[in-house]
């Protein structure tokens, strides 16, 4: 694999890991945290996708 | 393809989301409201004398419903981010990703973040009792990330070694056990639980069905 296929690969990977981090963040924030706020507005569909909630 | 994954995951997640709020409005969101009734003391459940069987009417909560929508939506949209960076790592690797393809991986995805911690954490009815819920969630998140890696060995590992690691992660996190409580003082009638649970499950799956299947589809349109 020559340097430029190397970087082509390295960077790809890197952007699909930024991607992946972003989602885990969103379902993290929206799902998980217990703020008061984020926890009773998300609270019914924090019980119906089976998350733990409170 | 950062924007690509980006693209895809937003159209895929706010659909299946979308999708799996209306699901989860007409088919979880009674169950739920019933056992509210039962959480506030409205109504007590006697096992001699039994409780009523029939919930309140449901009518949709403009605030509270459009927030289920609202968080549904982000929820599968963070979903479909992971999923569809997965998805790309594998189509970089020569693994075609056809819409047919696209339903194994939602059902795949429902059986890592759904299906297998609901063997240890079923879906919970407000009102039940549970174990801290700091420990619960990283029970949880050990789960999802081991039945993941497991199911990503399975579709793609080329060893008897990788399909052998794969079992004892799908077993781990049941073998280990989940944190429950120590006493059970739920006051809803267990049927109400098993109900919410069995419809929470099948939404979640229907939801992924869709997930996958339109993770596929964008991520081969915006190619």
């Amino acid at each position: 694999m020559n340097t430029h296929v190397k970087t082509r690969v390295n960077t790809s990977t890197a952007q699909i890991v930024f991607a992946a981090l972003i989602g885990l963040t969103v379902m993290i924030v929206a799902g998980h945290l217990q703020a008061a706020t984020l926890h009773d507005a998300a609270h019914d569909t924090r019980h119906a996708t089976g998350f733990p909630c409170h | 393809m950062l924007s690509r994954i980006v693209t895809s995951a937003l159209f895929a997640g706010f659909a299946a989301g979308l999708i799996a709020a209306l699901l989860q409005l007409a088919f979880v969101q009674p169950h739920l409201l019933h056992a509210e009734m039962f959480e506030s003391g409205e109504l007590v459940h006697s096992v001699t004398a039994g409780s009523s069987a029939h919930g309140p009417a449901y009518q949709f909560d403009a605030m509270r419903d459009g927030l289920s929508i609202l968080f549904s939506a982000l929820i599968y949209t963070g979903y479909a981010l992971m999923m569809i960076a997965a998805m790309a790592f594998a189509d970089e690797r020569g693994h075609v990703l056809t819409p047919r393809v696209g339903i194994i991986w939602g059902l795949a995805g429902f059986i890592a973040v759904h299906f297998a911690p609901a063997i240890g954490l079923p879906p919970e009815l407000p009102g039940s009792s549970a174990a801290d819920v700091g420990a619960r969630q990283i029970w949880w998140f050990a789960t999802v990330g081991a039945t993941a890696l497991a199911l990503w060995l399975i579709a793609f590992g080329r060893s008897m070694m990788a399909w052998g690691i794969a079992v004892i992660l799908l077993a781990a996190p049941h073998i280990v056990g989940a944190p429950h409580p120590d006493k059970f003082h739920g006051g809803v009638p267990p049927e109400l639980g098993g109900l919410f649970a069995g419809n929470a499950l099948g939404v979640g799956m229907a939801a992924w069905v869709v997930l996958g299947l339109l993770a596929a589809h964008f991520w081969n349109s915006e190619a």
